[in-house]
């Protein structure tokens, strides 16, 4: 069992950077430097900044692919600093992924792609068939299950992602710059589907550098600068350093 | 693991196969050519070794006793002989036994004027050896042995054919060493490649959640197949140009069919068989598993 954490969280805390640093090689630059946040279960947070602000460290410690150089990050009782390589697996199982460039398998179907997810955790073949048509159904591509990724649409493509990332309903959704690859339109539709994701309860964290995203949404937003924390506000905008 | 996980990963190993059908030919051709190489040289080897043992069972030692020597005394020798361990035969050929092979040898109808026997002292055992490289220490022994007179060897077809044996035991261990490390390095390369293709959906299983077991478990599957399979196809050629092989040399070289013995299929394949399987099952198995093996850390 994973080291419970509790002193560390507050009951309604999923996520906690506890003075979280990150380098790469020693001597170098801090990724990440002295970062510290919290964020409580349900809530939308966007985390922003250039390239190279600490934006993808920020999802790869998170994702566990990282362990910070100093302080601690606790997610969902998870203690990441000290979960151990073959429990990373199961600590994974409770976040939702979605990439810029939605990463599906090329050769299966969409419901073959959202299928896989569930095969991972060992879910019988008969909940299988009930939760894939159920989630495609939230994701508005219930009709499109047997077509393969390269037959649609980018907004599709991510929308079969999202679906892959929510069929084994996790406790947090993260996206990595999910709208990077879409039409302002089709981005727009993509984040309305993350605030329906959201409004049932799940705790979404999307980093991103689209101002126009941020701005419209009006959620809680985390700006990064050379790797460290510049500002954090509720209903924030993105600060356009130029 | 539930049962229906173990079906799923099995049948995603099948699948793989087909998912990349270029890397899967590219890897039977690769696994095949390899061992076909290393099937035919097992075959040629394993064919002059035989002809070399049937060679070295035909040379032996003879010993000859004093004259006089009791019957009682003969039978102990021969007894004594027995129970040395380089021995593989022995053979008693009495005086008459001697004179009457000589006879019907060299001497034909011109034996008729021989009224007794001149090789009245011509008994001997002749010894055949389990390996003509231990004729020294046993014609060392047979002098010490009281009673007998004479030890007649073939010292020299004993020493060219431990010579040949040693040469072949020598050249065959580098040329099997050289083509498995050829062979591993070729088909190591192989899997990579294909593997550098598959990164990407062992990525994505890993932040899905899988475990490195189930994300491993289909490519190792694959491996083996591939390596099962790129093992079958050399044995299935062998085993029909063999035989085809064979019957070309001894109707084309009449002379060298009655020199040489050599092996048939079945005993070729007695040892070949399990070892190609082995040799691709285990390079398929073990390229997968250390390449896939690489890119689970993320």
């Amino acid at each position: 069992m994973p080291r419970r954490k509790k002193r560390y969280m507050e009951d309604d805390e999923v996520i906690v950077f506890d003075h979280v640093s990150k380098m790469y090689k020693e001597n170098s630059n801090y990724a990440l430097d002295d970062v510290s946040i919290r964020i409580k279960k349900g809530e939308f947070v966007f985390v922003v900044g250039e390239s190279g602000s600490g934006k993808s460290t920020l999802t790869k410690l998170l994702l566990r692919e990282l362990i910070p150089t100093k302080g601690n990050i606790y997610v969902l009782n998870y203690d990441l600093k000290r979960l151990r390589h073959r429990k990373v697996p199961k600590y994974r199982r409770n976040i939702g992924v979605v990439f810029q460039d939605f990463r599906l398998l090329r050769d299966r179907n969409v419901y073959e792609n959202v299928a896989f997810a569930q095969r991972i955790i060992q879910v019988s073949g008969r909940e299988i068939r009930r939760n894939v048509p159920r989630v495609l159904a939230t994701v508005n591509l219930a009709g499109k299950y047997k077509a393969k990724p390269n037959n649609l649409s980018g907004g599709e493509q991510q929308r079969v992602a999202i679906a892959r990332a929510l069929v084994n309903r996790p406790s947090i959704l993260l996206a990595d710059e999910p709208t990077g690859n879409l039409d302002p339109k089709t981005s727009l539709e993509i984040m309305h589907l993350f605030e329906e994701i959201n409004n049932a309860g799940t705790t979404v964290i999307m980093v991103t550098h689209d101002k126009n995203i941020v701005n419209a949404m009006s959620k809680r937003v985390i700006t990064l600068n050379r790797g460290v924390v510049v500002s954090d506000e509720e209903n924030g905008v993105y600060i356009d350093e130029d | 693991m539930k049962i229906s996980t173990l079906f799923y990963t099995l049948w995603q190993g099948i699948k793989n196969l087909f998912r990349n059908k270029l890397f899967t030919l590219a890897s039977i051709a690769t696994i095949s050519s390899c061992l076909f190489l290393f099937g035919i040289f097992y075959a040629v080897l394993a064919n002059f070794q035989n002809i070399i043992k049937t060679a070295e069972e035909g040379v032996c030692v003879v010993v000859f006793f004093d004259e006089g020597i009791s019957e009682d005394r003969i039978g102990e020798i021969g007894e004594m002989i027995k129970k040395r361990g380089e021995v593989s035969a022995i053979n008693f050929v009495s005086a008459d036994e001697a004179w009457e092979s000589f006879k019907e040898e060299y001497l034909g109808e011109y034996s008729e004027g021989f009224l007794e026997n001149p090789l009245a002292d011509s008994a001997n055992y002749e010894i055949y050896l389990n390996d003509v490289s231990m004729q020294n220490s046993l014609v060392t022994f047979l002098e010490s042995v009281d009673g007998v007179r004479e030890v007649k060897r073939s010292e020299m077809t004993a020493m060219t054919l431990d010579g040949v044996n040693k040469l072949i035991g020598y050249v065959s261990l580098g040329i099997i060493l050289l083509l498995f490390f050829v062979s591993v390095f070729l088909i190591s390369n192989t899997v990579t490649i294909g593997i550098q293709v598959r990164k990407e959906e062992i990525t994505i299983m890993k932040y899905i959640g899988a475990t490195d077991f189930f994300t491993r478990a289909p490519f190792v599957i694959e491996g083996i197949l591939i390596g099962l399979i790129g093992s079958s196809i050399p044995l299935g050629v062998i085993y029909f140009l063999y035989n085809r092989a064979i019957g070309f040399v001894t109707d084309s070289f009449s002379v060298l069919s009655q020199l040489l013995n050599f092996l048939t299929i079945e005993e070729i394949f007695k040892v070949l068989l399990p070892l190609s399987l082995a040799i691709g099952v285990g390079i398929g198995f073990f390229g997968s598993f250390s390449t896939v093996r690489k890119h689970l850390r993320v």
